[in-house]
């Protein structure tokens, strides 16, 4: 199985955060991550879902989110050629013992603080997935006090919207 | 950047005609602007039962002339009328409840509806909006309860909205792949004040339903149809849905390939015809099932490959290429992968076909004769049929083919889920679309009675039986009561063999005929169905010997001014033959237990 990246623009209306979750669990799909947000247009969302899935599966998939009244349009990204961040807030233990060598990583991974206090700094990293493991492997040692992550956006690189084309 | 979705080439289908502008904006209630919208709309009837939160949609329907309101005894009677009404007429069949049970009551014949692909639409009452969320009094959160089991759902906040909305469900319901669509309104939205305008405008920028099909995939399709040896026309409900059955002879006629016709395409070639050599599947005839089973191409036209039809998928038709047209582009490779996949509606992917075909055929057509050879063989050595009952009691199927024999063609037949269902698929000679209404994919018992007040509403010139069984009959029988006093004359003839027979059936053949929880007493009449008709206000009638089976299906004919109700007391231990085991592979089809033609045949 490999992992699908999916950008799906759904009308902004109430529940159908619901229909595409539901629609995921009910057919057996599992959802690795998932992103809702506004788009340049405030009568569309835009979701993106990350799916493991194997080519078949995934067409099916596809075909049933399109059956969905309030789907508008399924993309799916291929991870060379798209840009696709993940967003992270951690609050790492960091007493004055620490504090520089937290901070050394900080700057290694181009993160920044966002909280500090006495005991602990709360960081906040963007990235791919694969950059926001590395750098939550390099904080581990002095200690995660709490994460929040967000699930991934992504987006075709190049000059082209996926937007781009009329509704109607 | 792929795109993967079908949804960029399609080509739109036409919204539906509106209704003729009534002017300038009219000052209304919400539940006022609900009655215009489904006059505007050309709803002639809605089946439902009010209650708290959908009364005020009540109050202006009593003076609506175009609407009539069938008031039922229970929102699933209503539901499955919806369905009835659908099937008969091929128009949208409405449906409404109030809030809370009222709406839950309607999940049954929602499901039932998405399976088959029944343009119904459900109208349903819902807690004022201050309320939604507080587990206020007859508060059930219907659109969320049937996200899977609708085409659609929404819920109206707004009255003036409510034109909209409405418009939107019909559209949504009877277009594309027909399905169910629900569309909830709080009290509030009905009862506040608002502009009526007509017609609205449709705002589905998702919904963009494929009809045409695509030239090249018709043109290969052509081409597999003129070099087959042993094709199959696999019919599904589709071909009835899109009108397509004129256009099915011709094709059929044209390739000179043998059509099988599913269970919910029972109708959509006449069984008359000499190309045609049954229903496939898991009740199938040994010929269709076996013509599937070895066939190079299966020409699937509006059918799905459910599991009742192909029995083991991974050894189901082994040697066939698929050609799969479905206007659901999600029902193409998802049990059976399509060598040639065709996305459209059934009467134009037909038409195109035959086109395609006579021009392929130009260079020559392929000699089938050794096929029908074979296909004449296993019709002549396996046959439909059935034994009389050694108990001397009447035979279930006698009973069902002579309805079929006096009763004829022009008439709609609908039927619970069990062996009778069965039966009355395998016994009974459709020749027409529209004419057999059935629940396939939900299987759901008790569909009959309610199914076939609709249908006799909507065509009350033809005559409408109701093939029951006892089982089914008890789960929905207050109906009648409806039929009564609506003036709706159905005619409904239990098979009654005092069991649950298709259950019953299973532990006889798999559970070393230990019979738990089969027997419902029927034979020895609780309930004594001739009283119980007679207590819901019709004719009731009792047939219990092979000679009086005529007499009393005439009986019933005559009778036009009220509904009739026969108990024919049949013997419990006939069974549905032929038959696919369920998880076992078409090969193993038994045309009697343990008779294995196929397999047999195989020397396996």
């Amino acid at each position: 199985m490999t992992e699908h990246t999916m950008s799906v623009l759904v009308e902004n209306k109430p529940g159908v955060l619901a229909r595409v979750a539901g629609l995921f669990s009910r057919r057996g799909f599992n959802i690795h991550s998932l992103a809702v947000g506004p788009t340049e247009n405030p009568d569309i969302s835009r979701m993106t879902i990350v799916v493991a899935v194997d080519e078949l599966p995934l067409e099916q998939v596809t075909k049933q989110l399109n059956k969905l009244i309030n789907v508008i349009k399924i993309v799916e990204l291929e991870p060379a050629m798209a840009v696709q961040r993940e967003l992270l807030l951690v609050k790492v233990r960091a007493d004055t013992t620490v504090r520089s060598q937290v901070l050394e990583t900080v700057t290694l991974f181009r993160a920044k603080v966002v909280d500090v206090s006495p005991e602990a700094l709360t960081i906040e990293a963007t990235g791919t997935a694969d950059k926001i493991e590395a750098l939550l492997r390099m904080l581990e040692p002095f200690g995660i006090r709490e994460m929040a992550q967000s699930g991934m956006v992504a987006m075709g690189r190049g000059p082209r919207a996926i937007t781009a084309s009329p509704l109607r | 950047m792929t795109t993967v979705t079908p949804k960029d080439m399609p080509i739109p289908t036409q919204l539906p005609k509106p209704a003729p502008p009534v002017g300038a904006p009219v000052r209304m209630t919400g539940a006022q602007a609900l009655v215009r919208s489904l006059e505007a709309l050309g709803c002639e009837a809605v089946f439902g039962i009010p209650g708290g939160t959908i009364l005020p949609a009540y109050d202006p329907l009593l003076d609506s002339t175009k609407v009539r309101h069938v008031l039922v005894r229970h929102e699933q009677g209503a539901g499955h009328a919806a369905t009835g009404y659908a099937q008969a007429t091929g128009r949208v069949g409405v449906c409404m409840a109030t809030s809370g049970p009222g709406a839950t009551n309607l999940v049954t014949p929602l499901a039932d509806a998405h399976m088959d692909s029944v343009p119904v639409v459900a109208i349903t009452g819902q807690q004022t909006r201050a309320l939604i969320g507080t587990d206020a009094f007859q508060e059930a959160d219907i659109t969320g309860i049937t996200i899977p089991i609708t085409k659609h759902n929404m819920l109206v906040k707004d009255p003036a909205e409510i034109p909209r909305a409405i418009a939107e469900a019909f559209h949504l319901a009877s277009t594309g792949r027909p399905g169910p669509v629900l569309v909830d309104i709080p009290k509030d939205v009905l009862q506040e004040m608002t502009s009526f305008v007509w017609p609205p405008e449709l705002q589905l920028p998702g919904y963009r339903p494929t009809t045409r099909p695509h030239g090249k995939q018709i043109r290969e399709a052509a081409r597999l149809i003129a070099t087959a040896r042993r094709p199959v026309l696999y019919v599904g409900g589709g071909v009835i849905k899109a009108r397509a059955t004129a256009a099915l002879r011709e094709l059929a006629e044209l390739t000179g390939a043998p059509v099988v016709t599913t269970l919910m395409a029972r109708g959509a070639f006449p069984d008359s015809h000499p190309q045609h050599v049954g229903m496939p599947g898991m009740h199938g005839t040994v010929a269709a099932v076996a013509a599937m089973q070895r066939s190079d191409l299966l020409v699937t036209l509006g059918a799905r490959f459910d599991d009742r039809v192909t029995g083991q998928l991974s050894s189901f038709a082994p040697d066939a290429a698929v050609v799969h047209a479905d206007i659901d582009p999600a029902e193409i490779s998802k049990n059976r992968r399509a060598d040639v996949p065709i996305v459209g509606d059934c009467a134009e992917v037909i038409s195109e076909l035959i086109i395609a075909v006579a021009a392929e055929f130009e260079s020559g057509r392929p000699d089938l004769a050794p096929w029908w050879q074979q296909l004449r063989n296993w019709q002549q050595t396996f046959p439909l049929g059935y034994d009389r009952p050694t108990d001397g009691m009447l035979a279930p199927q006698f009973v069902i083919e002579r309805i079929g024999a006096l009763v004829g063609p022009d008439a709609i037949y609908t039927a619970g889920v069990g062996q009778h269902q069965m039966w009355a698929a395998q016994f009974i000679r459709y020749e027409k679309p529209g004419s057999w209404i059935n629940s396939g994919g939900l299987g759901t018992m008790g569909f009959a009675v309610p199914a076939a007040m609709g249908a006799k509403l909507g065509r009350p010139d033809v005559a409408v039986w109701a093939i029951d069984g006892d089982g089914s009959f008890q789960m929905t029988n207050q109906e009648l009561a409806t039929c009564a006093i609506e003036n709706i004359p159905i005619k409904v003839a239990v098979i009654n063999n005092g069991s649950l027979g298709m259950v019953r059936q299973w532990q006889t053949l798999f559970y070393s005929e230990r019979y738990s929880q089969t027997d419902l007493g029927t034979h020895s009449r609780i309930p004594d169905f001739v009283k119980l008709g007679e207590a819901l206000g019709c004719v009731g009638l009792r047939c219990e010997a092979e000679a009086d089976v005529d007499k009393v299906i005439t009986q019933a004919m005559e009778i036009d001014d009220q509904p009739v109700v026969i108990d024919f007391v049949v013997g419990k231990d006939a069974q549905v033959w032929p038959m696919v085991a369920a998880g076992t592979g078409n090969s193993h089809i038994m045309s009697a237990r343990d008779i294995r033609p196929l397999f047999d045949e195989d020397g396996s």
